[in-house]
């Protein structure tokens, strides 16, 4: 059985969290202890917190991985990875940045975006993925036979609250090797707020594709001056790429995090990363396809087109 | 500048529903409305871009059956000077993995200084670029929404979680994989098709393109797609019916409850 371990990202010093569901993944795969990799400059810390989840751990410190640059980060795992190996990865913008290359150079193969593991048999492991946004779905069978990397959506486990390893951390950092790369990081630069702050509606009209015309957020407008206090209209991304509202009304894990008492999901499809963005609520999708994948996690759908039912539910609430 | 973008053709979620096949083990493909992978857009307009401030020409590449002569055509009406197709039998089946080894064989074809891909396709899986980049052994960077030429190298924005953007400094050649919103993709209107429709568009086989057959195709897959299935609907929402009046009274009542009106 292929040896398991699973990279952990951590920022300001503290573990991610997706380190607990990386943990249940890893058991999904094998029931031998998986190894976590912690990456990092002065991360003992962090190593720490990840012995008290993995039974064993391996601690790559170096100045050159003071920012996790992916191109960096992909060297030092290939200093420290057996061939042969299975690499779990939660699925991120690190991942996407990392892991297709990391499978190239561990001569690996390459699984993006998991939603399911159903086991392993021989050098298979059979696991489910989506496509097309969610509309449909698909079991796919891994060749891990020269290992393989394996990147987790989020969510798709339960955190591993076992909590029960006391695990030791093990220093490879003098394996690391020549980090030296052409590509350099160079700052992060945070969005500047804007005038609307979404995060803190208790209503959020919040608008899709399905909206198909610019002059149509009008009607999202005029829903939200009816519901009046507390309502605010936020959107998906691409209304937000094609100009028609501010980068700061972005509802997404590209975007802002809201936890309104009600979102109003209208035209939107629920691609993970635009549900990413919502951390509670009750969610009401108006949607004309009565297959729209957000209809699997909405409280309540509606099937309707939003231009012709976007008036009538205003003019209802205009005239309490 | 020398850019090639690599494109790729998939079903558009606006344009369809999916039902599965007979055999159930693929989406129905016949009657589907096919366009270029929305992110491939954003990256060919870039290198249009790119191209019009410093001088140089724009590379369109799709490994595809002879249908996606089509969407070379559309991105070269953008503004594309060349297309090229890389078609063959042995390349049926391919993985991630495989696609990027054949581009891997039209990059080396050409003298490109820059090679963009979309972010991520119809499966989405954001794998093909940056393997790509690691079998070339370029420097890469995926999810860019911004890009400043400079000597030599590129300074790039990603895009990463909450919308914060980190820049980083990258030699020039590289790969770089492109996200939505990074510029505005030019319209494309029958006539700039028109005028594109008969510029010749080589194809290149497996020969050509000195790609070892079995590195690609269902052969050389060590990912396989064993069936589609629609998900059981879990939980699920509760779907309202009735008029559009009576369902928006329903709606005032779940407003109601959960907060926010009186
Ligand atoms: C790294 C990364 C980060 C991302 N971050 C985000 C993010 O932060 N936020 C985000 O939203 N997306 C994000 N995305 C994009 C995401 O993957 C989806 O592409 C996007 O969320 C789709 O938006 P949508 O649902 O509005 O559009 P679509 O998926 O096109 O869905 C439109 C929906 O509207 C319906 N519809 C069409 N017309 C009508 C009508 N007249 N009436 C009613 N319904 C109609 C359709 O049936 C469809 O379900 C990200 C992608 C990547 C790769
Ligand atoms: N068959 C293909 N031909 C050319 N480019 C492709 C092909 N498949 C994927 N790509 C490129 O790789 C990007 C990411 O696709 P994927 O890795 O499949 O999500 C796409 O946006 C394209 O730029």
């Amino acid at each position: 059985m292929a040896q398991v371990f699973a990279y952990l990202t951590h920022s300001n010093g503290v573990l991610d969290d997706a380190a607990l569901e990386l943990a249940t993944a890893a058991k999904a795969i094998s029931s031998s202890p998986a190894t976590a990799i912690v990456a990092g400059h002065g991360v003992d810390a962090v190593a720490a917190s990840a012995a008290s989840i993995f039974e064993k751990v391996i601690k790559v410190d170096h100045a050159a991985l003071s920012y996790p640059n992916a191109e960096v980060v992909r060297k030092a795992l290939v200093a420290v990875i057996p061939q042969g190996s299975v690499v779990l990865f939660a699925h991120s913008t690190f991942s996407m940045d990392c892991a297709p290359g990391l499978s190239i150079k561990l001569g690996a193969s390459f699984v993006a975006d998991i939603v399911g593991i159903e086991g392993v048999e021989g050098s298979s492991l059979k696991v489910v993925r989506q496509e097309l946004g969610g509309e449909v779905s698909t079991h796919v069978d891994v060749d891990i036979s020269a290992g393989s990397v394996v990147a987790v959506r989020p969510g798709t486990f339960a955190p591993d609250e076992g909590k029960g390893a006391q695990g030791s951390v093990t220093d490879r950092s003098a394996d690391l090797g020549d980090l030296s790369c052409e590509r350099k990081f160079i700052e992060v630069q945070t969005p500047e707020a804007g005038d609307v702050d979404i995060t803190k509606a208790e209503i959020l009209i919040s608008i899709g594709r399905g909206i198909e015309d610019e002059e149509n957020i009008q009607l999202a407008m005029e829903l939200k001056e009816a519901i009046g206090k507390g309502a605010e209209v936020s959107c998906s991304r691409p209304i937000v790429d094609a100009k028609w509202l501010e980068a700061t009304r972005q509802v997404g894990t590209s975007g802002c995090t809201v936890k309104p008492k009600v979102y109003l999901a209208c035209g939107i499809s629920g691609s993970f990363q635009h549900m990413g963005g919502i951390k509670g609520g009750y969610i009401v999708a108006i949607n004309k396809n009565p297959n729209a994948p957000i209809f699997q996690v909405a409280d309540v759908g509606v099937v309707a087109n939003i231009v012709e039912f976007l008036p009538v539910l205003t003019e209802k609430i205009a005239s309490l | 500048m020398e850019i090639l973008v690599c494109v790729k053709r998939v079903p558009d979620t606006a344009e369809n529903e999916f039902v599965m096949n007979s055999a159930g083990n693929d989406i129905e493909r016949d009657d589907l409305v096919y366009s270029v992978n929305e992110w491939d857009n954003y990256a060919v307009e870039e290198a249009i871009q790119i191209v019009e401030k410093v001088g140089g020409s724009v590379t369109v590449v799709t490994a595809a059956d002879a249908d996606a002569d089509e969407i070379l055509r559309r991105e070269m009406a953008m503004g594309a000077e060349n297309g090229l197709l890389l078609n063959d039998d042995a390349f049926v089946g391919s993985d991630c993995k495989g696609i990027a080894h054949i581009l891997k064989g039209a990059v080396g074809k050409g003298n490109y200084d820059l090679i963009l891909t979309g972010a991520q396709a119809d499966e989405g899986s954001g794998a093909v670029g940056g393997m790509l980049a690691a079998m070339l052994d370029l420097p890469y960077a995926s999810l860019v929404n911004r890009v400043e030429v400079g000597d030599g190298k590129l300074t790039v924005g990603r895009e990463i979680e909450g919308g914060r953007r980190e820049i980083n400094e990258i030699t020039l050649p590289c790969v770089l994989s492109i996200q939505t919103g990074i510029n505005e993709p030019r319209y494309v209107g029958v006539r700039g098709i028109r005028k594109v429709a008969s510029v010749e568009i080589p194809a290149l086989g497996a020969a050509e393109l000195g790609i070892d057959a079995s590195c690609v195709g269902a052969k050389g897959a060590a990912v396989r797609k064993l069936d589609y299935f629609v998900p059981v609907k879990g939980a699920g929402a509760e779907m309202l019916a009735g008029s559009a009046e009576e369902i928006a009274d329903k709606l005032v009542e779940i407003l109601k409850t959960n907060g926010g009106i009186s």
